[in-house]
Formats: structure tokens, C-alpha cells, sequence
């Protein structure tokens, strides 16, 4: 898999393929037990923490639930990591803050608490705390789950315009598809940890494969099963064949 | 095999017990490792200050007021068979500062901000703000960890000592106060009795002790929680009950260090 600088790429798959474990990987978060992830030129399970720490300040992640730290204001969540990998003086880190909050539309919440905010806000304030120092490379764990259709629009289109003017990479882990396919460059499909499928959404969106075809409309029957595995229902039901 | 299987679950679950002793102790030490960022930014101890030291002022006030109260009649009941009211104080004074005050502060604080310190990391672990900030190159241990067990070593031997203060307080108020006995033998002989190396700078040693135990019993469990409502709930549980027994043990391993023979 690779992910080139300034493109948007998204990793698709059904639920427990192993989406969110790559972007640990990624993030350096775990280490693989075969293969490897490189980022700028370095091999991220081979970093010592110090080394990882430097890697992880050129990186952003915004987390399924937006993962805000819940005892601080939106302002101060912003501010964060301003505050801690930089000397920059108050009255500048204002300013940066007010930038990133009017980029998402929330300069007015500065002052709420998490706990005030509603999904799609909450996802919003993530999105700016993500991209609080201008990172590289930005992840994003399934950034419209639970989101109604506007914030889904809202925040899909936030992901673009974002990656478009820091000119990084992101990286989108997410299973809705249609969503997705508006904003992305390029998307992997993954089942039970391996590639299956890749391609840019014009071209998935004519895949003639049964698995991409399956997953694209959403049909309830075909490579990946309905039924989990297990006995057979006669069985289950203690009916004699 | 019903005796192999019981070996084995009995094995398996010293094995466990040694392995999270382990990873505690690991825990503790990269806590010291990185408390030096917490110095240096000394308002985040203050504000844990605030949650683990102020925010239990109430409950150890009242709880030392009632102690200190109850010392007070039980120590005038018994004295009195003896002639010795008038060492009410040395009595009520000594008991507190060297035995209630210091473990009865530390199995409220375990209760009221150690319960609290789990909860909170616990929840926040659930919530995936220690991986957000994991991912912000922001070491947990030294923003989340170390102000708060800092807090925690700084306040008990504060609360403690207030707990003895008011228990005393609460001593003078039954014995003096309401029953009756002698004010200047009340304090006077408290005053000769109580040795200020002996008997206060050993509780106050009990108290860093016991503070440092809870402390890190709470943000381990917390830290180690499995990020889901029962692993919260089940985390809190451990730290007040596993708390509150490494107090008393240790209350017994100091004194027996301590007191022997004094």
C-alpha cells in the first residue's frame, strides 16, 4: 500500500478486516509482526520513542468518536498541542486557534465544553485540534460514523478542503462508501487483512469484481456470507435430517 | 484432573498476580522517569491538587470530627476506671497522630479521590483520549500520570495532619467541653506527651507512605483498565479494596518498624 504526498486515499472494508489496526500501524502505535510501515524515509516499529514522538508531531489523527479531551474547553482542545510542542506566546496561539475553529466553522464554541457538543461539532473540534500544527500526513478513523446526512457533507467536505490546502496526505479508514467516493483520490478494499481490491472511485464504481460489486451496493449476499459461520440450522433447531 | 486443572488455575493466576506486579512497578518507575516535566509545569500538580486534596477536605473534617469525638468518650470511659482522666489528651493525641489520623485519612482519600483518579483515566482510556494524546507525541504518563500521583504524595500527609487536628479538636470537644475534664491537663499533658520526632514525623512518614501506595494503586488500575464500562467499574472496585488493604498492611509493617519497644 502506499500513500502519496497530497492525495486522499481511503481504506475500505467490512467491519474487523483490520482498517483502524493499519492505521495503529501507521501511527506507530503497534508493532507488525511481518512487514513494515515507512514514513519519510523511516521505518516506524524500528523508532525508538523519542523517534516516534518527533514522526508522530507531522501526523494527525481524528479518532471515531473525535476522542476530546473531555475536562478541557474547545479553545484550550485546539491549543493543546500548541501549547505542548511549542514556545509560541499566548496571544499568537489565540490567533491559531481562532483560525483553525473558523476553518470548521466553530470560532463561536470556543468556550464550550466537549460535553456541549453534538457529534457532528465534536467531530468538527477534533478536526481542528487534528490539524492544529499543519501535519503531513493525516489519519482519519471512520470520520462519518454516527453523523447525520449534513455533517456527513460538512465533514467529508472539510477532509478535502483541508488536505488541498495543507497540501498532506490522508489517510480515510471508513466504510461508508458513498461518502467517501465524493472526497477520495484513490481507495483500497481490505478483507480479513490483505488487499482485494484498489482503485480509483470511478473505476470501483464499474468493478465488475463480486466483492467490490457486493460492497458498493450494499447486497446482502455474495463473497462476504450473511450467515456467520456455525452448525447447521437444522442442527441448531435439533430437527432430525 | 480435576486437581491438575485447579493446580493450573492456581498457578495461573499467581503467574498473573506477579506479571501485574511487574508491570505496576514498571508503571511506578516511569512515573518518577517523568515526573520532572510535571515540576517544571507546576500548575498542572496544583490543579490536581484541587480534585484529590481540597475536594476530600470535607469528608476528612467530618470523619476526623466524629473519630476524635468517639476517641474521646471510649478514652474517657476507660481512663476513668484508672483515675487518668486527665490523660485524655496524650491519649486522644497519640492515638490520632500516630494510628488514625494517618490510615484514616488514606482509606477515605482511597475511597473518595482514589475511586476518582481510576474512574477518570479509566474513562479516558475508554474514550480514547490517552490514544489521541499518545498520537499527539504527548506522553501520557508524564501529562496524565505524574501531576496526579504527585498530588496525591503532596496532599495525604496534609490531609492526615488535619484529620488529626480535627480529631483532637473533636477529642477536646466530648472530653472537655461536655464532660468535664481539666482544660489545662488536657492540653498540657498532650503537650509533654507527644514527641514531635517520634510520634508526629512518624505519622507524617505513614501518610507519604500510604498517599504514595494509593496513588499508584489508583492510576495503575485506571491506566490498566480494559477501555469498556465493567473494566471501569470493575477498576474502581480494585482500587479502593486493594487500597485499602496494602494501608493496613503497611500501617502494621511501619508501626511494628516504627514503634517497637518505644
Amino acid at each position: 500500500m502506499t500513500f502519496p504526498k497530497g492525495k486522499l486515499i481511503a481504506i475500505m472494508g467490512l467491519s474487523g478486516c483490520g482498517k483502524t489496526t493499519l492505521l495503529r500501524h501507521i501511527g506507530g502505535a503497534l508493532k507488525p509482526t511481518k512487514g513494515y510501515v515507512k514514513m519519510d524515509g523511516q521505518i516506524m516499529h524500528e523508532l525508538d520513542q523519542d523517534g516516534l514522538y518527533a514522526m508522530r508531531r507531522k501526523m494527525g489523527m481524528l479518532f471515531q468518536f473525535g476522542a476530546l479531551f473531555t475536562d478541557m474547553s474547545v479553545y484550550d482542545n485546539v491549543a493543546f498541542q500548541m501549547r505542548e510542542h511549542t514556545d509560541l506566546p499566548e496571544d499568537l496561539i489565540h490567533n491559531l486557534v481562532m483560525m483553525k475553529l473558523h476553518a470548521v466553522g466553530l470560532r463561536g464554541a470556543q468556550q464550550m465544553m466537549p460535553s456541549e457538543l453534538s457529534g457532528g461539532m465534536a467531530r468538527r473540534v477534533a478536526l481542528a485540534r487534528t490539524m492544529a500544527l499543519d501535519p503531513m500526513l493525516v489519519m482519519y478513523d471512520e470520520p462519518f460514523a454516527g453523523l447525520d446526512p449534513i455533517s456527513m457533507t460538512v465533514i467529508g467536505d472539510l477532509i478535502r478542503s483541508m488536505n488541498d490546502v495543507l497540501g498532506a496526505t490522508s489517510i480515510i479508514v471508513t466504510h461508508d462508501i458513498q461518502e467517501s467516493l465524493k472526497i477520495v483520490d484513490y481507495v483500497y478494499f481490505m478483507a480479513n487483512g490483505v488487499i482485494v481490491a484498489e482503485g480509483t472511485p470511478d473505476e470501483l464504481r464499474a468493478s465488475e469484481t463480486d466483492f467490490v460489486r457486493q460492497f458498493i451496493h450494499g447486497e446482502m449476499d455474495g463473497p462476504v456470507p450473511f450467515h456467520y459461520p456455525g452448525v447447521d440450522y437444522r442442527q441448531a433447531l435439533n430437527l432430525r435430517a | 484432573m480435576a486437581v491438575v486443572s485447579t493446580i493450573r488455575a492456581i498457578g495461573h493466576r499467581i503467574v498473573n498476580m506477579v506479571w501485574r506486579i511487574g508491570v505496576a512497578a514498571r508503571f511506578f518507575f516511569l512515573t518518577l522517569r517523568y515526573s520532572g516535566t510535571s515540576f517544571s509545569r507546576f500548575h498542572l500538580i496544583i490543579k490536581e491538587l484541587f480534585s484529590t486534596g481540597v475536594m476530600s477536605l470535607i469528608i476528612i473534617v467530618v470523619a476526623g470530627l466524629f473519630v476524635g469525638m468517639v476517641l474521646g468518650l471510649q478514652g474517657y470511659e476507660t481512663l476513668k476506671r484508672y483515675g487518668s482522666e486527665s490523660a485524655l489528651g496524650v491519649m486522644v493525641a497519640l492515638g490520632l497522630v500516630r494510628e488514625l489520623g494517618p490510615v484514616m485519612a488514606a482509606l477515605l482519600f482511597a475511597s473518595r479521590a482514589g475511586s476518582s483518579m481510576t474512574a477518570e483515566i479509566g474513562l479516558m482510556k475508554a474514550t480514547e483520549q490517552i490514544s489521541a494524546m499518545e498520537m499527539m507525541a504527548v506522553n501520557p504518563i508524564a501529562r496524565i500520570v505524574a501531576p496526579r500521583f504527585w498530588a496525591g504524595v503532596i496532599s495525604m500527609p496534609l490531609l492526615a495532619a488535619l484529620f488529626s487536628a480535627v480529631g483532637i479538636f473533636g477529642g477536646y470537644l466530648v472530653g472537655v467541653v461536655q464532660i468535664g475534664v481539666d482544660e489545662g491537663s488536657f492540653w498540657s499533658q498532650m503537650q509533654a506527651a507527644v514527641d514531635f520526632r517520634e510520634d508526629i514525623m512518624n505519622g507524617v512518614i505513614k501518610s507519604f507512605v500510604f498517599g504514595t501506595v494509593v496513588t499508584v494503586i489508583a492510576l495503575f488500575e485506571g491506566f490498566d483498565a480494559p477501555p469498556t464500562a465493567e473494566g471501569v467499574s470493575g477498576a474502581t472496585t480494585r482500587t479502593v479494596v486493594t487500597s485499602s488493604l496494602a494501608i493496613l498492611m503497611l500501617d502494621f509493617v511501619l508501626t511494628a518498624i516504627m514503634f517497637r519497644g518505644a
